[in-house]
């Protein structure tokens, strides 16, 4: 058996949700007879037709006010985002109707978006963003975040499962890059469940996305010198796994965390305040965050690497946090 | 035409220096040389072209994601936007935006838009500003089809017509947006028609006649200044190339492949103006020759430039931050 990317990942899942309800369908720029941007339903329209595979204008407002309308009527839909970035055109239909339905009508609606987020491709500043705390900051969303193929396929399948309203933030850096043999009968990654991609004592590192990867890197560095890093990965921001984040952070008494968003309201505030109100006397050093800086992403190269966290970040902060 | 020999010419170097400084960024980006996404505009330069040369300096224009000839026709310095699209110190956005991003504000550019739909509300606030300070400047808001379906368009015209703003609405209706053939996208044949719905002008050129865009555009101005609100201008153009560097284009299909490869704005130009007289051949190539130049020092000068220093990173994200 060959690896699967985390693209492919994706598109299997969907696919195999589609094949599953009937009522599950895909909706966006591009979607159908392109196969999206990056390819992420190519070879849906002919399996599923068009009335399942809906090529929409240019429209993000529209699209997910459509998927909410059909979700009301008992509807799966799955809205593409061509980019993450785009999102920002739909924010009134998912901040106030699509979080807002179950707690002002009781009427849930069974909805993903999804898209492609995240930098490392010299996209420039409206093709490498980062959206996810504007809809982590509004009850009645939850927001999934996958790192690696295995779980950006068990997620993409539970998200379409899930009663209420669903982001998906894949990151496109990932989409190719990495990829890994899946097992070939179904399964599912719940939603709301962290995973510690690697056990370690001395140091956990809180993260998801692309970033999982550098913390696992920095980890086989560190290992080296004999600091054990632990590796958690959020998967989902909402809900937070607090259990298995604080199971960490006890165990280890120091902790790092890490994301590609930027600074100010980025997910290691409320990580760190959640850590503090819960586990402060574990603690035996202080909660460190590392994240970009609080400043669109750029686009010259150079530039766009000094704006990402790297792998020399965290094992620089982590030497720091071991000697404490 | 009212067209004088300056005017020809200008208008003719504006569109072979667009064609030139895309083809040359076509064979950048084909070599690896460029970092980011760029969308040619190969094809088009009979609209930037035809509606700059009907503007004034102070008149302003709001672009899209393929805006290198919007730019190169509202007088952008062809060196710095080279140097943007490599992502160097020395360009327009000091390397921070890139193509889509260009933006030269004291020259009435008011931007480059990778939010396609971007545009049209900024172009009401230029507009709107016009008529406050009483400038009679007016602004050109380039879009392409695609972006007639966002709402951003609807909520603009609608604006723009209510408070009887200067702005000219150029939708470049190049038959498809991305992959998605503007006949799918859109209900109706021509945008234009959405302009009865406004109460204001609509009208439909042939976007590969600078002569048809730059008469029509004259013609929209001419109103705005005198304050009589704006216009729908629709050019029916080809895009030539993929709608981005890289794309495999296999949703185009055959007749408009061929159309488009039948449409050419610089071939028709020379023919007209040579037929008529108003120039030579010679006259022409050395106009070519200079254009090929002006690309050719652009694209060294960009080469040359150093890359941003990390210290830009945080630079620019306010006035100024304690
Ligand atoms: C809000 C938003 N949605 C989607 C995109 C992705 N995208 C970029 S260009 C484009 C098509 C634009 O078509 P059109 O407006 O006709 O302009 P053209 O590319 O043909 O010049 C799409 C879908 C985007 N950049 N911004
Ligand atoms: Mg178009």
């Amino acid at each position: 058996m060959s690896a699967t990317t985390y693209v492919e990942a994706v598109r299997q899942g969907l696919w195999e949700e589609m094949t599953r309800d009937e009522d599950v369908f895909v909706l966006g720029e591009d979607v159908g007879v392109y196969g999206g941007a990056f390819k992420v339903t190519a070879g849906f329209l002919d399996q599923f037709g068009e009335e399942r595979v809906l090529d929409t204008p240019l429209c993000e407002s529209a699209i997910v006010g459509a998927a909410i309308g059909a979700a009301l009527m008992g509807m799966r839909p799955v809205a593409e985002m061509q980019f993450a970035d785009f999102i920002s055109c739909a924010f009134d239909q998912i901040t106030n109707f699509a979080a807002k339905c179950r707690y002002r009508w009781g009427a849930g609606v069974p909805l993903v978006i999804r898209g492609p987020s995240g930098g490392g491709i010299h996209g420039g500043p409206f093709h490498s963003q980062n959206p996810e705390m504007y809809f982590v900051h509004t009850p009645g969303l939850k927001v999934v975040a996958p790192s690696t193929a295995y779980d950006a396929k068990g997620l993409i399948k539970s998200a379409v499962r899930d009663e209420d309203p669903v982001l998906f933030f894949e990151h496109k850096y990932l989409y190719r890059r990495v990829k890994e043999e899946l097992p070939s009968e179904e399964f599912l990654v719940p939603i709301g469940k962290a995973d510690v991609k690697r056990t370690g004592g001395d140091i956990s590192v809180v993260t998801y996305g692309a970033m999982v990867h550098n913390a696992l890197e920095a980890a086989e560095v560190l290992a080296g010198d004999g600091v054990e890093l632990e590796v958690v990965d959020l998967r989902t921001l909402v809900p937070l796994d607090k259990a298995t984040v604080l199971e960490s952070v006890k165990k280890t008494g120091k902790v790092i965390l890490l994301h590609e968003d930027t600074r100010t309201g980025g997910f290691a505030g409320e990580l760190a305040a959640v850590i503090a109100e819960e586990v402060f006397e574990y603690l035996d050093g202080p909660v460190m965050r590392i994240t970009a800086p609080d400043t669109p992403i750029p686009y010259s190269p150079p530039l766009e690497e000094f704006f990402l966290p790297k792998t020399s970040d965290v094992i620089r902060v982590a030497r720091h946090l071991a000697a404490y | 035409m009212n067209l004088s020999q300056d005017q020809l010419r200008s208008m003719y170097r504006t569109m072979v220096s667009i064609r030139n400084f895309e083809e040359t960024v076509k064979q950048a980006f084909a070599k690896g040389h460029i970092p980011g996404f760029v969308h040619l505009y190969v094809g088009e330069e009979a609209i930037a072209t035809g509606v700059c040369s009907a503007l004034r300096a102070s008149d302003t224009i709001t672009s899209t994601h393929r805006g290198h000839g919007h730019c190169i026709a509202k007088g952008c310095d062809m060196n710095s936007m080279m140097a943007e699209i490599y992502g160097k110190a020395t360009g327009l956005c000091k390397g921070k935006g890139g193509s889509m991003h260009i933006a030269d504000v004291g020259k009435g550019m008011l931007g480059a838009n990778g939010i396609v739909g971007g545009g049209p509300p900024l172009a009401c606030g230029a507009g709107l500003t016009s008529v406050v300070t009483g400038s009679g400047d007016v602004c050109a808001c380039f879009f392409g089809d695609g972006a007639c379906e966002q709402g951003t368009f609807h909520e603009s015209a609608n604006l723009a017509a209510i408070w009887n703003l200067p702005v000219i609405f150029v939708a470049e209706n190049n038959g498809y947006a991305q992959s998605t053939p503007a006949s799918y996208h859109c209900a109706i044949e021509n945008i234009a028609e959405r302009a009865a719905s406004y109460g204001i002008p609509g009208a439909v050129v042939d976007g590969s006649d600078v002569f048809a865009v730059h008469e029509a555009a004259v013609e929209a101005v001419k109103r705005a200044r005198a304050g009589q609100g704006p216009s729908l201008l629709e050019c029916k153009t080809y895009r030539h190339h993929g709608h981005f560097e890289g794309d495999q284009q296999t949703y185009k299909d055959d007749l408009y492949k061929s159309v488009s490869q039948g449409k050419d704005s610089i071939r028709d130009f020379r023919a007209l103006v040579t037929q008529h007289g108003w120039f030579t051949s010679e006259e022409l190539d050395a106009i070519d020759g200079e254009a090929r130049q002006a690309v050719e020092e652009a694209l060294a000068y960009a080469e040359s430039s150093p890359l941003p220093g990390v210290e830009e990173v945080t630079s620019d994200v306010y006035v100024s931050y304690p």
